[in-house]
């Protein structure tokens, strides 16, 4: 299977079996609709036939040799050799927790899929006992793995910060004695931080996500305070001052647009121009009738603010400047392997979620929805055959992924976006697959243009 | 070659032999939380 598109001046071939990526000349890439695989040794002459008016047969013949050529060198029209990873695709150990900490929060986000922190089943706060029963049943069911995660999330997770604190230096405590290492994260608005939590912080996490949308206007539109107020202008220097004193460690500044800033490049720009230079900017989940969901009717418009993006950003690289966005960061060469790439985020499987209450959800965006309740750290309960049906929603039992060109870069898309608005866990949410292929588009575009300015610069 | 230029070293398949160790980040726990972004994960095998 290929992808070939064209974009930005380039013709772009993905070969998605091999991850390939090729730029070819504009008769490369029309040949490349006469012809597919088995190919004989000469050029068929029906695509010769077809192509004689516009390019040289001669050339057409060494254009065809080359496809051949990297077809036998198993980087073009490649076969499929991943469905039989598919069937070994069994429960797997436990190594990330989503922490839900605290089911309350500081604001009152427009757009929050917590139902603006309580998640629709009420604000409280994760007691520290219930974080260090999360904390053993983390390692309890973590197998042989050795790095494991805890994603303090909310809500808001700075207003229980006592138990954040004592949960971490329980887990730190029992790191040499298990031979395993505590990856820490936190996913937080910002509100609560001052200069004791920032050094905590950047002492003891090894990412944090730190929530703002981008220009002021746009933030205090879907974060505002619980009083109305915006709170842009609370969190930025707090941001400012903490990513300052980060060092080499991980974080993003992550914003959510809407279909109200369409034009979130803008916003992009706008938290490069503050001083971050790692962004993720996100399209809000919502569901339709919500007056700011993002629905078929805006797709066209955010496919090309995508473009928009990608060439701002690869201008803006052309004058000395860099940054990285989180949706367009994709290394071609050394990324994931082709096993994690079928089994996509794992949740439900190797991650899970869990609430002050104790209760255990495949991620954080199933937590409160009926019937996906997998147990509880109260009373010891845990659904492996819940987590069987996880493990086995990959990508080769997602029908419609299987035949998709970008299977193995979204891994067959976010399964509680599948049920919650395609209705099943293997069924694709058709507005987040389309954009998702064109992030990819984009992101596979501009490294093909930092091919060619490379090139270009050294002959 | 003269039409075809390859940017990657395009060896998914060969990721396949040797992968699955689990060393890596939780995708969702990296930035995303609403949408899966696998493609942009590290390997991290040793």
């Amino acid at each position: 299977m290929i992808h070939k598109y064209q974009l930005n001046g380039f013709n772009i071939v993905l070969d998605v079996n091999s991850g390939g990526v090729h730029l070819v000349d504009e008769m490369t890439y029309a040949l490349l609709d006469y012809i597919a695989p088995p190919f004989a040794a000469e050029c068929p002459a029906q695509a010769l036939a077809a192509l004689a008016d516009t390019y040289d047969i001669e050339e057409l013949k060494a254009c065809y040799s080359e496809i051949v050529e990297l077809s036998e060198a198993g980087v073009l029209f490649s076969e499929d050799t991943f469905t039989q990873y598919s069937a070994v695709s069994v429960p797997s150990p436990i190594k990330a927790l989503c922490l839900h900490v605290s089911h309350d929060c500081n604001l009152r986000c427009a757009y929050c899929f917590a139902a603006t922190g309580d998640f629709g089943v009420g604000r409280k706060l994760m007691d520290a006992e219930m974080g260090k029963k999360a904390i053993d049943f983390l390692v309890a069911n973590s197998g042989d793995r050795v790095n494991l995660e805890v994603d303090f999330f909310g809500g808001e997770p700075l207003m229980s910060w006592n138990a954040v604190k004592e949960i971490v230096a329980y887990a730190r405590s029992m790191e040499k004695q298990i031979g395993k290492r505590f990856r820490f994260t936190m996913t937080t608005n910002g509100m609560l931080l001052d200069d004791e939590k920032i050094e905590y912080l950047n002492e003891e996490m090894s990412n944090v996500v730190l929530s703002i949308d981008g220009r002021k206007e746009v933030h205090d539109k879907m974060r505002p305070c619980p009083n109305g107020t915006g709170s842009y202008d609370h969190i930025l220097p707090k941001f400012r001052k903490m990513v300052s004193l980060r060092g080499t460690k991980d974080y993003y500044v992550r914003g959510t647009f809407t279909k109200y800033n369409l034009d979130f490049s803008e916003d992009v720009f706008h938290l490069y121009e503050q001083g971050f230079d790692q962004i993720s900017v996100e399209p809000v989940v919502a569901a339709a009738d919500m007056p700011y969901a993002l629905t078929e009717a805006e797709l066209s418009a955010i496919a090309a603010e995508y473009e928009t993006l990608a060439n701002r950003m690869l201008e803006n690289e052309k004058k000395g400047g860099k940054f990285n966005f989180f949706h367009f960061s994709i290394d071609l060469n050394n990324g994931p392997c082709a096993i994690k790439r079928l089994r996509g985020c794992g949740c439900g499987n190797d991650y899970v979620a869990i609430t002050p209450e104790g209760d255990i959800y495949p991620c954080h965006q199933f937590v409160g929805v009926e019937g996906y309740r997998m147990g509880s750290l109260v009373d010891g309960s845990f659904d492996t055959e819940m987590k069987a049906k996880f493990a086995a929603a990959h990508v080769g039992n997602k029908p419609e992924c299987r035949e998709c060109w970008a299977k193995f870069y979204c891994s067959g898309g976010c399964n509680a976006n599948n049920y919650l608005y395609a209705g099943d866990i293997l069924k694709p949410y058709g507005i987040s697959c389309k954009l998702q292929q064109k992030r990819l588009e984009c992101a596979i575009m501009m490294q093909a243009a930092r091919f060619a300015a490379k090139e270009s610069e050294e002959a | 070659m003269k039409h075809i230029k390859t940017i990657n070293k395009a060896q998914l398949a060969a990721t396949a032999k040797k992968g699955g160790c689990g060393k890596c980040q939780a995708s969702c726990q990296s930035a995303c939380k609403t949408s899966c972004t696998v493609a942009n994960q590290k390997c991290e095998r040793d």
